[in-house]
């Protein structure tokens, strides 16, 4: 009996659940990281300097290190301090911290496109101050940065493949296990590069597409 | 939380982890250059009219931007085997790195030409250079003045990135960190450790190329 199998059909099964796992854990951060990052993309554009540094920094740090560094070291941290965690819960919180990071500067920046002179337009229609920030900036604001949303996002797909490191087995993880079984590296690595360029491709294009649109 | 922390093991092991620092310097420095060199030319080769050199190049850009950082490393390090190449982990690092900075950096350096009007290239045509010198001397410093911040983005993605290395069992920062904890079991320690020299890097490079940009490139940016 030889050791290594070939690939067979069986091990579709496999891959289209890592397949499944990359694409779940990516919404999960994705949705996360937006909804995190919204809340303080528009803290960080209302408040004055202080604060503004003080959470500031925080995020910098979750920028400056490698988010392996960031998914091992979380690991670790949670199973020394008593609450070993499931390496899909461990690695959606790394990455939707990550995701926050980056998402929190776009949508900062989105409300700050907003021209001051338009809320004060609003104010004086009689609006109160949420409802400038329910009606005029957060669609205007949000409308603005759509296609860096985008491509934070597609950053986010690509970089689930490294949730791998913690055991999470999603499709960067399976493929390498298959390789390891079938010692068919190519075949497999090229498909499943395939898999995420089909996933990303058509996203930054209709990216680039939107960017084009409002330069106009 | 009952963890004693034991952060001698990780001062004894600190000539290690520069040494592992220095390496990730090395690669994201080198892959840097050479994504720079290469990408000027799949810049030019995304706005020329030759067709197979601009389908060349589109194709690198988009599989560069379009798969994981770790799927190139992977595919350097397993993939290229399939044909008989084998790299040592620090060559299929520095290659997957060198892939995506010339990816990304096409895309800005495109961005980067396009926004020099063409009139500058007839004018510095009709004082007789010839096309090296109009690149050299009116077209390349221009460019790199509204580019160097993207560029200095890149440079501090690759520094992250190459913490992949890990992986493939480099002995780069994340790499030198991952055997040393093996060694002595302080994971936490060596991990604190490690993100913090991340840190100090990424800041220092920052501060470096806000020193150097402000020294080349005076007065308006």
């Amino acid at each position: 009996m030889s050791l290594f199998t070939p690939l067979s059909w069986g091990d579709t099964g496999f891959i289209f659940q890592g397949i499944l796992n990359t694409i779940y854990i990516s919404v999960v951060a994705i949705v996360i990281g937006s909804i995190l990052g919204l809340i303080i993309g528009f803290f960080r554009a209302e408040s004055g300097k202080f604060g503004n540094m003080l959470i500031g920094g925080v995020l910098d740090i979750l920028r400056s290190v490698p988010l392996i560094i960031q998914l091992v070291l979380f690991t670790t941290f949670m199973g020394v301090a008593g609450f070993p965690l499931d390496p899909f819960v461990a690695g959606s919180i790394v990455l939707s911290l990550y995701t926050m990071a980056f998402m929190s500067e776009v949508f900062r920046a989105g409300f700050e496109s907003v021209h001051d002179s338009m809320v004060t337009a609003a104010r004086s229609l009689g609006m109160t101050y949420w409802q400038t920030v329910r009606y005029i900036r957060t669609p205007i604001g949000l409308r603005a940065v759509l296609p860096s949303w985008i491509g934070v996002a597609l950053s986010v797909i690509k970089d689930s493949a490294l949730v791998s490191v913690i055991g999470y087995m999603e499709l960067l993880r399976t493929s390498e296990q298959l390789i390891s079984r079938t010692q068919q590296p190519l075949e497999i690595l090229i498909g499943v590069g395939i898999f995420y360029f089909i996933i990303s491709y058509p996203l930054s294009l209709y990216g680039k597409r939107l960017e084009r649109k409002m330069a106009l | 939380m009952d963890y004693e922390f034991h952060w001698n093991v990780v001062i004894n092991a600190w000539p290690q982890l520069l040494d592992g620092a220095f390496v990730t310097l090395h690669v994201s420095v080198l892959s840097m250059f050479v994504g720079i060199i290469i990408a000027i030319f799949l810049a030019l080769g995304k706005m020329s009219q030759n067709k197979v050199f601009s389908y060349f190049s589109n194709v690198w850009i988009e599989i560069a931007r379009n798969t994981p950082a770790l799927f190139q490393i992977y595919m350097a390090y397993f993939g290229l085997g399939a044909f008989g190449i084998h790299l040592s982990p620090y060559f299929a690092v520095f290659v997957a790195l060198v892939f995506i900075n010339a990816g990304y950096l096409a895309e800005t350096f495109r961005g980067g030409f396009q926004s020099i009007p063409k009139t500058q290239y007839s004018a510095s045509k009709s004082l007789g250079m010839n096309p090296y010198q109009v690149y050299r001397y009116v077209i390349l410093p221009q460019m790199f003045r509204k580019i160097h911040y993207p560029m200095t983005n890149q440079f501090v993605w690759s520094i992250l990135m190459s913490s992949l290395g890990i992986l493939v069992g480099m002995n780069e920062l994340a790499g030198e960190t991952q055997r040393l904890q093996s060694l002595s079991f302080r994971t936490l320690e060596f991990f604190i450790a490690a993100a913090v020299i991340y840190y100090v890097i990424t800041k220092f490079v920052l501060f470096v190329a806000n020193l150097v940009s402000k020294k080349l490139f005076k007065g308006d940016i």
